[in-house]
């Protein structure tokens, strides 16, 4: 277990050390820099600006700079203008992303500690969606094997993997915003704001979470055990729900981590068609304004994200199914 | 101890005529390879079987559409705003800025197309001799701008298709290589090969794209003098080098496997050259596998170009794809008017498209996988 962990901590050490390097070197060989689209900055201005933002050091300063925590500015290493009162740059490594370029008056912890609890809860509404709706259509469709009812649910699923979630989030609005206006158009706040998004964002994976628990539990229900479960006389329910349940989603836990990972990117195009203004909608604009800063900032946060949640499945798994040892991998 | 002789005595008994006849039989069948086997079984598979006509058509239309006798996809006219869909036969107002006795030049084209290909302005100029100036009504409606959302879909199609198809290459073809060394190479090239991919699985790749798409997107006057690279071809290749990944795990595991299977041996030591077990064994079974990935992975591919062009960072205009297309209609939604038209033939088109691709790939997968051969 510890020997995993230790094999696990370093790759992720690698993987993070790869993406912060090559995205930093990207960025940084951008010519004329973020300040280029203000045209009217004086030259003393911009060097004034580059200056701040340690533009005008070499590129290793910078990125030692950057990833921290040693503290590489004229206000001295470790820390030292916190003591003196001044916020100093800390680096990525205490968890620090910088200033943003584009937003000047924020730091790119400032905004995704604003915009982070909203994207997380819209992630974990449809996390949820996914899985109720997945589970429940994925178990009634293998009890019901065969019949129109398990047809119908494995087309549904197959649609909702074919069609992205934009064109399904496009159709939703206008049925359940336009026509039966049920939910508001756009906005974050009330629960009812949530609904709609939530499940927008969480329908793809419910099908593909339907689909995998549909083979496991139709796997689990002609196992031996089950067989023996209905010898005793167990209520077709107990079976299924103590029984069948906890063999059949075994692959839905495994999927758990590359759902997460999709829901993160499905949560770009959501956010922006619902306008929330969660991390997702600041990521895409910070493309677009070329707010690196922003934009790393992100993407290292997603990647910590990602790989930690993947971490958890995989501990959770191993204890579901003693059978896999985490030292074989 | 009379049982084992009496089975020997009639295994002999058997022999006598019997082996001849099986003799016989064997010679009489003949083997079968591995693609008529496939296809033998495909053709059994119905739904997979339409879902492949259904492409084949498809991919026609979307090859033809300059030859079609389709609106411009591009020309505004906000005067006519968005119209929802009528049959309306068609009229003659084709290129109507072009007076008739005038050739049509790459300057029209330019107007009421993009930069088009040689291929195509050829096809555009057969497309006027055959149907002259006539052009079909609007009869999937029109997009909020006035643009013949028909057209749109239809010329859309193909930059999907040519999107999807060139980043599935691409995959492939790192994706091959890369996996057929690394199974190939074996020992600690290919833990260290397999370890690099591991990482690059592990970091959430649309950020990195969409990050490098910026940093393209800023650079691109410089690309494209050095490079002659374009935002298209850097797309196909940014894509192809997220997608080649999965492959390159396939093909490794089908090739590891295959190295030290026993047919591999056996041909070994009827003393089959190199050469020969490398394309007369491995490459045709590795073949099979690498066409069931790439089958499902260009539908992911051409949902992954929609999702970028929809965010504004893939196809830019005039030119069309179904992305640019939903970004439009999701723009357009709004309380007052609903065009439900905009949405739901792109859903349409989309998703039986993507509907079909996933079908026939797992037809495919069903037809290919050499562990089902025989089982059905």
């Amino acid at each position: 277990m510890t020997r995993f962990l230790l094999r696990r901590l370093l790759w992720f050490v690698i993987t993070m050390f790869v993406v912060m390097s090559v995205s930093f070197v990207l960025m940084r060989s951008v010519p004329g820099g973020p300040f280029d689209q203000d045209r009217n900055v004086e030259p003393a201005i911009e060097l004034n600006l580059k200056r701040k933002y340690h533009l005008d050091w070499p590129m290793w300063k910078q990125f030692l700079h950057y990833v921290g925590p040693l503290n590489l500015d004229e206000r001295g290493m470790f820390g030292e203008g916190d003591r003196k009162g001044e916020k100093t740059f800390g680096g990525v490594l205490s968890g620090d992303f910088g200033p943003s370029f584009r937003y000047r008056d924020f730091t790119v912890n400032d905004i995704i500690g604003q915009s982070l609890p909203i994207s997380a809860l819209l992630g974990v509404i449809a996390m949820m969606w996914a899985l109720s709706l997945g589970i429940s259509t994925g178990i009634a469709s293998a009890l019901r094997r065969g019949t129109g009812l398990d047809l119908a649910m494995r087309l549904a699923a197959t649609g909702g993997i074919a069609l992205p979630n934009f064109v399904i989030a496009g159709f939703l609005i206008i049925c359940f915003v336009f026509l039966i206006p049920l939910f508001p158009v756009a906005g974050w706040g009330s629960i009812r704001t949530m609904i709609l998004p939530g499940f927008c964002l969480g329908l793809v994976f419910a099908a593909y979470i339907s689909r995998l628990t549909r083979t496991g539990m139709l796997e689990a229900l002609s196992q031996e055990h089950i067989r023996t479960a209905h010898a005793k006389g167990l209520s077709p329910r107990t079976v299924v729900m103590r029984h069948a349940l906890k063999g059949g989603l075994l692959p839905v836990v495994s999927y758990l981590g590359p759902a997460t990972a999709g829901i993160l990117t499905g949560s770009l195009v959501i956010e922006r068609i619902f306008f929330i203004p969660g991390t997702g909608s600041h990521f895409v604009n910070s493309a677009n304004n070329r707010d690196y800063t922003l934009a790393m900032g992100v993407t290292i946060l997603y990647t910590v994200l990602v790989y930690s949640l993947n971490l958890v499945v995989d501990l959770i798994y191993t204890l579901l199914d003693p059978r896999i040892a985490l030292e074989d991998e | 101890m009379s049982s084992p002789t009496k089975q020997a005595k009639t295994r002999w008994d058997l022999g006598g005529g019997d082996l001849d006849r099986l003799l016989e039989e064997a010679k009489a069948s003949r083997g079968e390879s591995l693609w008529n086997d496939s296809w033998r079984r495909l053709k059994r598979n119905r739904p997979a079987l339409w879902s492949l006509y259904f492409l084949a058509a498809f991919a026609l239309i979307s090859v033809l559409a300059p030859l079609l006798p389709l609106r411009s996809p591009v020309v505004v006219n906000t005067s006519l705003g968005a119209q929802s869909p009528a049959f309306a036969w068609g009229d003659g107002q084709y290129l109507e800025d072009v007076p008739l006795e005038e050739e049509i030049t790459d300057r029209h084209l330019q107007d009421t197309y993009w930069d088009l290909s040689f291929m195509d302005k050829a096809l555009v100029h057969l497309r006027v001799g055959i149907f002259g100036r006539w052009q079909t009504g609007h009869w999937l409606g029109t997009d909020h701008l006035g643009r013949d959302l028909l057209s749109r879909l239809v010329w859309g199609s193909r930059t999907s298709i040519l999107v999807a198809l060139a980043a599935a290459l691409c995959s492939l073809l790192i994706g091959v290589i890369y996996g057929a060394f690394s199974g190939l190479a074996g020992g600690r090239i290919d833990n260290l090969m397999m370890r690099i991919v591991d990482v690059l699985y592990s970091i959430p790749f649309i950020f990195v794209v969409i990050f490098l798409i910026t940093l393209i997107s800023d650079n691109r006057a410089l690309l494209e003098d050095k490079l002659g690279l374009d935002r298209e071809k850097v797309f196909y290749l940014v894509i192809g080098a997220i997608y080649w990944l999965t492959m390159a795990r396939v093909v490794r595991g089908q090739v590891l496997s295959l190295k030290n299977s026993e047919f591999i041996e056996a041909s070994r030591v009827m003393g089959a050259s190199t050469t020969r077990i490398l394309f007369q064994h491995i490459v045709p079974n590795v073949l099979s596998i690498v066409v069931v990935y790439l089958t499902l992975t260009i539908p992911s591919v051409m949902l992954f170009e929609a999702f970028l062009s929809f965010l504004g960072l893939g196809i830019e205009p005039p030119k069309v794809s179904w992305g640019t297309v939903a970004a439009d209609a999701a723009t357009a939604i709004n309380p007052l008017r609903i065009f439900w038209w905009m949405i739901v033939f792109l859903s349409l088109a989309m998703g039986s498209a993507l509907l079909a691709l996933n079908i026939l790939g797992d037809g495919l997968r069903d037809a290919l996988d050499p562990r089902m051969r025989g089982k059905d």
